[in-house]
């Protein structure tokens, strides 16, 4: 049986890791190399990198990371932040990326993701929804630019809108659910992953191990990806495993 | 010496990565005289059957894999690059492979499953005599579409996905692994490292 994943997020900047990283014995904490080995020993199932100065900056520093990591990380990376074209995405499954995650720009020039599937195959090609709900309307709105820009994209429609442009995994974040550790916006992943025959990550409200457990015995989520509770220490992605394996869920 | 052979494929480097990191020194090549010379072939591979054939046999590769493969020398074929090894595929419409194990490469059924199958799946082994026994019961990472249909004789071991999809296939020194040894962490670096020590160095 195929295993649910427990993915990991990481910020950076420049080379460096960004956000506060509590691991126990690394010598160097903003060090990408050391605390992607330190997220494998936990049992990480798949990293995430997103370049969050790349959009500013027209350049990709993060490249030489993507590079350094996957020298000495053998478990998929995903890259994310910044990618505009197909020259972009080349440079980053060059330095050693299996997938890229585009966000903003998927909004801005969806022909991006059926020429990127195309050219590099879907499975390499994973679209980032920031998702929020409108106050008045009430409905699932896509936002763009790191939260920061409304559109007037549902949720649901844009997600099968990417899929049958080509995008082969969602990684779909609730901002509503974002930084509340309360749990992930579980009944939108079951809309969700009923609408759309990709793979679906979670993203956004995990807190503790429970809430592992609950978005995928209650969704078809595939993933489920944290960034602040396994940075901070909070939380160890083993722990997470051990329990949501004891609730009878498939983990490696 | 051992060649990777270089036909723009995708994950070449990342293969090369965790050769590298082994300490097992390979080469980067489409050089018919370079790939008669190693010690054993590593065929990589992801995207579209009839695409990859095609630029292997652009690069007068086919013939000389095919004549190494003869002379003796070990051959890994890695996902796309394992279903290359069987008769033929089923992928838009039907294209021929190398032929070096009987089988042929059909889709994933349609059912509940997602296609690709993407992630992390438990091995069943099949062959306890296989130098790659260890693999049993352990997880490797696999990114698929096509699977394939063989004897029972050649799979060392398979996945559950709707079907039985055999990971690991074996026929005498040729070898297809379905899944991706370089990103299937410290179990996939055993599997190579017992490819380079029990297969190649035997």
């Amino acid at each position: 049986m195929l295993a649910k994943r427990i993915i990991p997020c990481l910020d950076v900047d420049n080379g460096r890791v960004k956000k506060g990283v509590n691991f126990v014995n690394l010598t160097d904490v903003g060090d990408p190399v050391e605390i992607a080995r330190a997220y494998e020993q936990q049992g990480a199932d798949e990293l995430v990198f997103l370049d969050i100065t790349a959009t500013n900056q027209h350049r990709h520093p993060i490249t030489e990371t993507v590079e350094a990591v996957s020298r000495q990380v053998f478990m998929p990376l995903t890259v994310g932040g910044g990618i505009n074209t197909l020259d972009d995405i080349q440079a980053l499954l060059r330095a050693g990326a299996d997938k890229v995650s585009i966000n903003s720009a998927s909004v801005k020039n969806p022909d991006l993701i059926s020429q990127a599937a195309q050219r590099f195959g879907n499975q390499c090609v994973v679209v980032a929804i920031d998702v929020k709900t409108d106050p008045q309307s009430g409905q699932k709105l896509v936002y763009t630019h790191g939260g920061q820009q409304a559109t007037n994209l549902e949720a649901i429609a844009w997600a099968k809108e990417v899929v049958q442009r080509g995008a082969g995994e969602l990684l779909v974040t609730s901002m509503d659910h974002d930084g509340t550790k309360q749990g992930f916006d579980v009944d939108f992943y079951r809309q969700l992953t009923a609408a759309v025959e990709v793979p679906v990550i979670a993203s956004g409200g995990a807190g503790k191990v429970e809430d592992f457990a609950q978005v995928f015995l209650q969704s078809k989520v595939t993933g489920a990806l944290a960034a602040s509770v396994f940075h901070f220490g909070e939380l160890n992605i083993k722990e997470v495993k051990d329990y949501v394996r004891s609730q009878g869920v498939v983990m490696r | 010496m051992i060649a990777i052979i270089d036909y723009g494929a995708g994950n070449t480097f990342n293969v090369q990565k965790a050769f590298d990191f082994l300490g097992v020194e390979t080469i980067l090549t489409s050089d018919p005289k370079v790939i008669d010379q190693s010690s054993a072939l590593i065929l990589p591979g992801v995207g579209a059957f009839k695409a990859a054939m095609d630029n292997l046999q652009a690069a007068g590769l086919v013939e000389i894999i095919k004549t190494t493969v003869a002379n003796g020398k070990p051959l890994l074929g890695i996902c796309l690059g394992m279903q290359m090894l069987f008769n033929y595929s089923e992928e838009y419409g039907q294209t021929a492979g190398l032929g070096l194990i009987p089988g042929k490469v059909v889709a994933i059924p349609d059912g509940d499953l997602l296609v690709p199958q993407m992630g992390w799946n438990q091995q069943i082994l099949h062959n306890s005599s296989s130098v790659f026994k260890e693999v049993a019961n352990q997880y490797t990472y696999f990114v698929h579409s096509y699977y394939a249909q063989t004897d029972p004789q050649y799979i060392t071991s398979t996945v559950e996905y709707g079907v039985q999809v055999p990971a690991i296939v074996e026929h005498d020194q040729v070898i297809g692994m379905q899944f991706h040894p370089e990103k299937s962490g410290q179990v996939g670096l055993q599997l190579l490292k017992d490819f380079v020590e029990k297969v190649v160095t035997k």
